[in-house]
């Protein structure tokens, strides 16, 4: 077969068959009986679309593309195999940051190979044509966006830059809007300037890109990162999508819509959990800025009983139902088997347990149910926050394990409250309700947990997992 | 009325953004990972327009700017497509215990 033939009607076929095996891999990897197949069904046609790739290529110099992949395969199996499941967060966050720079990146050397090397002497808007030239300038814009942003989520995940806190400069806003026009224009400029004048206004415009990515993810409190990282997925989606313009494949364009809408969707969800905005989330700050923090009443706790694991052992002995109710600090004391063990023991006595999962609990969308499936915990046990809340006043104990304002009774009963309308898991309406945290210190709204003074609470001070331990030496010894 | 390739690159850009959003209106919260590091992965399709950048063996700007996208973009692709698998094998392998 000739090279004209491949180029005209094999390739675009095997691109078709790509997508829609894009397509149908992200629609099984929405139910849960088909994700494993919906995952290889992508990935043969991300197999199928570098096939393609090399194809129309045809004959070229296969030294750096195959060097390339060699290292990036290598890097990737890495990253796959060692990654610990209680790091998928930071996992997500930084793959987000490399499909986003690797999209600027093919841009800018589409860009370089056209203009710069080819016709220094013409306009970039001649050479490339207006709506190529365009697409190049977004496709480095968003592509450093992402990049950034993944990265500083990354570090905040990491609880490396001021442990997730929130970073706020003053005037951020003017800051922020004054460098996204300056890069607009910039990249006007670029669009406009003869081949060698345009390469500082690209590198300009690349430069702003990758501080916008730092200042629109600074100012995010580190409990808003599911929002914050199914949003740089979506950019990443948009980002790839832009590449497809510059190249002008349709496999690109397509595929990249399809991970910016599913991104946008988990960001949608996620808002709609906290009872926010994006908008609201994205400008940041929450619960440290504007007085925000105060909500109802004092920030000191005056009636908090606590007890050791003995006394709460003997409780949940006698208990015919449990709820446990994971959050961030179980993924941190990396507490996920502990958890399962003493599940399993009670339920070897004949409580029954579930657990009850906030849908932004944790660092990321559905953080608990990966960090759960890990320890064997079966999924079914896992419950939704509208199918278990009914439960919880019928239900002997709940045990709270470093989750904060997902189980604070203020969100529905303080309409001054910061986090008023949020919707929680209702906890309280159990029995007793252990509460294992480290300290009294506040969640990331800033505001103290009512919960903790109800009569039916108990604290149990401590280190997740270190408390967890205690608890199953105190069952078995019963 | 004649489409350029740009039009028609909005076209298939908005009818597939449809697509996306009708497929995935209602995703059970144990997906939520997997979905996101699946979707990630696809992302990596920006290889395809990597492979196109670094033809040559010359080391060109436009060379290296072209490879250091086929690395980042693998490592997206091979990275993203097998953690998915290891997470949804977690969630697969207590099917058989029962």
């Amino acid at each position: 077969m000739n090279q004209e033939v491949i180029q005209s009607t094999v390739v675009p076929v095997i691109y078709l068959l790509s997508t829609v095996l894009f397509i149908f891999g992200i629609k099984q990897l929405s139910k849960v009986r088909t994700a494993r197949r919906g995952n290889a069904l992508a990935a043969v046609g991300m197999l199928l679309a570098i096939i393609g790739a090399l194809l129309e290529l045809g004959v070229v110099d296969y030294r750096w593309i195959a060097g390339g992949m060699a290292i990036g395969t290598v890097i990737g199996l890495l990253f796959a195999i060692r990654v610990q499941m209680t790091s998928m967060p930071e996992m997500v966050a930084l793959f987000n940051g490399f499909g986003g720079i690797a999209s600027a990146l093919v841009a800018a050397s589409v860009y370089w190979a056209l203009v710069v090397q080819r016709s220094p002497a013409g306009k970039v808007y001649e050479v490339l044509g207006t709506d190529e030239a365009i697409t190049v300038m977004l496709s480095i814009l968003i592509g450093g966006i992402t990049f950034t942003g993944s990265l500083i989520a990354l570090f905040k995940l990491q609880g490396k830059l001021k442990k997730g806190q929130p970073i706020l400069l003053p005037a951020r806003h003017y800051i922020t809007f004054v460098l996204l026009v300056g890069s607009f224009a910039f990249g006007g400029l670029a669009v406009a300037a003869t081949a060698s004048d345009s390469v500082v206004w690209i590198l300009a415009l690349g430069a702003g890109s990758l501080i916008l990515g730092v200042l629109l993810t600074i100012p995010i409190g580190g409990a808003d990162m599911p929002v914050v990282v199914s949003l740089l997925n979506s950019y990443s989606g948009i980002a790839a999508s832009m590449a497809g313009f510059v190249i002008g494949n349709p496999v690109l364009i397509i595929a990249g819509a399809l991970v910016g809408a599913a991104g946008l969707i988990l960001t949608q969800i996620m808002c709609v959990a906290m009872n926010r905005s994006l908008l609201n989330v994205l400008v940041g700050g929450f619960g440290v800025t504007d007085g925000g923090g105060g909500g109802g009443g004092s920030d000191e706790y005056t009636s908090v009983t606590s007890c050791g694991p003995e006394e709460a052992a003997m409780i949940l002995e006698n208990a015919e139902s449990l709820i446990i109710i994971p959050g961030y600090g179980l993924a941190v004391a990396q507490a996920q088997h502990a958890v399962r063990e003493l599940a399993d023991m009670l339920k070897a006595r004949g409580t029954k347990v579930t657990y009850g999962i906030h849908p932004v609990a944790g660092r990321m969308p559905g953080h608990m149910n990966v960090l759960l499936a890990e320890a064997d915990v079966p999924y079914e046990e896992l419950l939704e926050m509208d199918v278990i809340n009914p439960e919880f006043k019928n239900t002997d104990v709940v045990l709270i394990l470093g989750a904060n304002d997902v189980v604070n009774p203020a969100a529905t009963k303080d309409p001054t409250s910061p986090i008023a309308g949020m919707p929680i898991l209702n906890a309280h309406e159990a029995r007793s309700v252990f509460v294992v945290k480290r300290s009294l210190s506040p969640g990331y709204a800033g505001i103290k947990n009512e919960l903790f003074e109800y009569d039916n609470t108990m604290m149990i001070f401590g280190d997740a997992k270190k408390v967890l331990q205690g608890l199953i030496g105190e069952v078995k010894d019963l | 009325m004649t489409l350029g390739p740009l039009l028609i690159g909005i076209y298939v850009f908005v009818l597939a953004s449809f697509v996306g959003f009708e497929m995935i209106t209602k995703v059970p919260p144990t997906l939520h990972t997997p979905l996101m590091s699946g979707a990630n992965a696809i992302s990596g399709i920006t290889v395809v327009g990597a492979i196109a950048a670094a033809t040559t063996g010359a080391p060109t700007v436009a060379n290296i700017l072209g490879a250091l996208a086929i690395v980042t973009a693998t490592i997206n692709v091979v990275g993203g497509f097998l953690v998915t698998d290891r997470m949804l094998r977690m969630f697969g392998k207590k099917k058989k215990k029962k």
